[in-house]
């Protein structure tokens, strides 16, 4: 209630990516609008107010990186990179369209996408580098990665959760989409991860578990120093598959679906003092 | 071949502070040698391949050259994914050093058995694919697999493979080596198995018959002029290859000549089936293929 008064602004940078994500999927006929919808919150605390970006040099050296593993939620990601500049806003029109490259998993020939990634699982192992070179370097910068519950099935993850414990990675920060809904059925149904925190804890890494929608909790967890001084952070972000959207949320279909015209401007509609509230 | 291999990487890595060396807890009194001259350069990552290249894609995507090490199938097969993803298709300088290659490892059971590690290596995108026959070629290749930030592979024997070229033979990345000049048949060889070709062309010269043995470091790129060539002054050409016969070497070079429409005797000497499950020493192993004379004198 009192979020759009404490944080107007990655508030209604998360609506605009909301928006733009039922847009994209609907002009696209593309699936996966379910999965962007709840990390709308995370890109919009990382981009809008954690983390170190520069839309005019991508490849800044000192940047903070995120490797978005779940690469499935591509439309999401490049609204965030568009509303941050890093691409025209005007080219989300071509998501997944012939000769776009917006492809409809995330690719880095996009401007600020460091990692392209589709398959799951490689996305984590990847930003523990990348957090390695920044160890070795005396660098300052930190490596984030969101993943998603459901790709924590994928046995590289737990290679890099326990590599990343052990060369004491303190400025690798993975983030689970935890929205409790993967490809074929609930979590709890197809493979349970719970307790996922104290499976992280058991390997050594601090833990932040919060609601993944409130933009609070986001910004003062992945702000935070570690948890633990010497070992990689991860935000448990408790989420709702869908969220924004009333006739979405917590529905496995739209994983698959996507809206219609009448379901965008009902959507838009459901978004209406949110997105208003930018001005 | 492969300590000379890894003198040559810390001899590098010295000069150059942007290359590392990851292993997957493998390479004991092997890469020693680089971690206590360059402890800051190295990582042992543990049992974990797949990680270990998708570490190393993201340091190579911080600014580092990446060579990683392991046993034959362990960083090629088990990972091949993530090469293919997080590495080739982000055209990153990851180096893959595989040792064990072929048969070397053979009482070690076919696990440890590399023979289709070729082939795949040569379909990924971006990637330089070589196969040194001794460690000359191994030592010398494995700088400019580096130099060339891109994907890289480098599959090498084990220990003790003979020298088979001079200290001053120029090894190049993409060019052939020509061993001796025939007029009747060309042995092209990829691999410590060059040796055996060498024999064969003793073999077959007893017979009347004038072989060529021409090496091949490189599979990807492949010396399309030196085959070219070889194809227009021999009767025939076998390759030869300690991989599988389908796929690897072999087939690279019949793809090319089916494609400039040569035609000509032509065979692809590697392992098949026959070996499949065998247990024995690698010499044993390659002895129970057919002699590589007897298969160079059928083609003419």
């Amino acid at each position: 209630m009192n979020q759009l008064t404490n944080h107007p602004v990655t508030i209604a940078l998360a609506a605009r990516l909301r928006a733009h994500a039922v847009r994209m999927t609907n002009r696209a006929k593309a699936s996966h609008v379910g999965s962007c919808l709840s990390m709308a919150d995370i890109l919009a605390v990382l981009y809008g107010a954690a983390m170190r970006t520069d839309p005019a040099r991508p490849d800044w050296a000192e940047r903070d990186r995120l490797v978005v593993s779940k690469g499935h939620a591509a439309a999401i990601v490049y609204a965030v990179l568009a509303e941050q500049g890093f691409i025209p806003l005007a080219e989300l029109e071509t998501y997944a369209a012939n000769g776009s490259r917006l492809a409809g998993h995330v690719t880095k020939t996009v401007p600020g996408v460091e990692l392209s990634t589709g398959s799951l699982g490689h996305g984590l192992p990847v930003a523990a580098g990348m957090a390695l070179a920044a160890k070795r370097a005396g660098a300052d910068w930190r490596a984030f990665c969101i993943v998603s519950d459901g790709e924590l099935d994928e046995g590289s993850n737990w290679e890099a959760i326990q590599f990343a414990q052990h060369a004491r990675l303190d400025q690798l920060v993975a983030i689970v989409d935890y929205n409790k809904i993967q490809s074929f059925g609930t979590v709890a149904e197809v493979s349970d991860l719970h307790p996922l925190a104290d499976k992280f804890r058991a390997f050594n890494w601090g833990v932040h578990e919060i609601d993944g929608h409130d933009h609070g909790a986001l910004l003062t967890a992945l702000t935070a120093p570690p948890v633990l001084s010497t070992r990689p952070t991860v935000v448990i972000c408790h989420t709702v598959k869908g969220k924004g959207i009333s006739f979405m949320e917590n529905l496995l279909a739209w994983h698959y679906k996507n809206p219609d015209d009448d379901q965008v401007l009902a959507a838009l509609q459901e978004l209406g003092p949110e997105l208003e509230a930018k001005a | 071949m492969r300590n000379e291999t890894i003198a040559a990487l810390t001899s590098y890595a010295a000069a150059n502070p942007d290359v590392m060396l990851l292993t997957a807890d493998l390479g004991y009194s092997v890469l020693e040698q680089f971690a206590d001259l360059l402890p800051d350069q190295y990582c042992n990552v543990g049992v974990c391949e797949q990680a270990m290249v998708g570490i190393a894609a993201g340091l190579a995507l911080s600014g580092k050259r990446v060579a990683l090490y392991s046993i034959a199938n362990f960083p090629t097969l088990r990972c091949l994914e993530q090469l293919r993803n997080d590495v080739c298709y982000h055209d990153l300088p990851v180096t893959v050093i595989s040792v064990g290659g072929g048969l070397a490892y053979g009482p070690q059971g076919y696990t440890h058995h590399g023979l289709e590690d070729l082939g795949i290596m040569a379909m990924l995108p971006n990637m330089a694919v070589t196969c040194p026959a001794d460690p000359h070629e191994a030592e010398t290749l494995l700088p400019q697999l580096l130099e060339r930030r891109g994907p890289g592979y480098l599959r090498l024997g084990r220990a003790g493979e003979p020298v088979l070229h001079d200290a001053a033979t120029t090894i190049t990345l993409g060019k052939a080596v020509t061993m001796r000049r025939g007029t009747d048949v060309a042995l092209l060889a990829t691999g410590p198995i060059l040796a055996r070709a060498n024999a064969a062309a003793d073999l077959l010269g007893e017979r009347g018959i004038s072989a060529s043995v021409v090496s091949f470091p490189s599979i990807t790129p492949l010396d399309e002029e030196c085959i070219a060539q070889l194809a227009a002054s021999h009767r025939a050409l076998l390759t030869i290859e300690e991989h599988s016969d389908h796929g690897g070497f072999g087939s690279r070079v019949a793809d090319l000549l089916m494609a400039s429409g040569t035609p000509m005797r032509f065979g692809k000497y590697g392992t098949t089936d026959a070996l499949r499950g065998k247990v024995g020493s690698q010499s044993y192993l390659l002895d129970l293929l057919p002699a590589i004379a007897d298969r160079a004198a059928a083609l003419l």
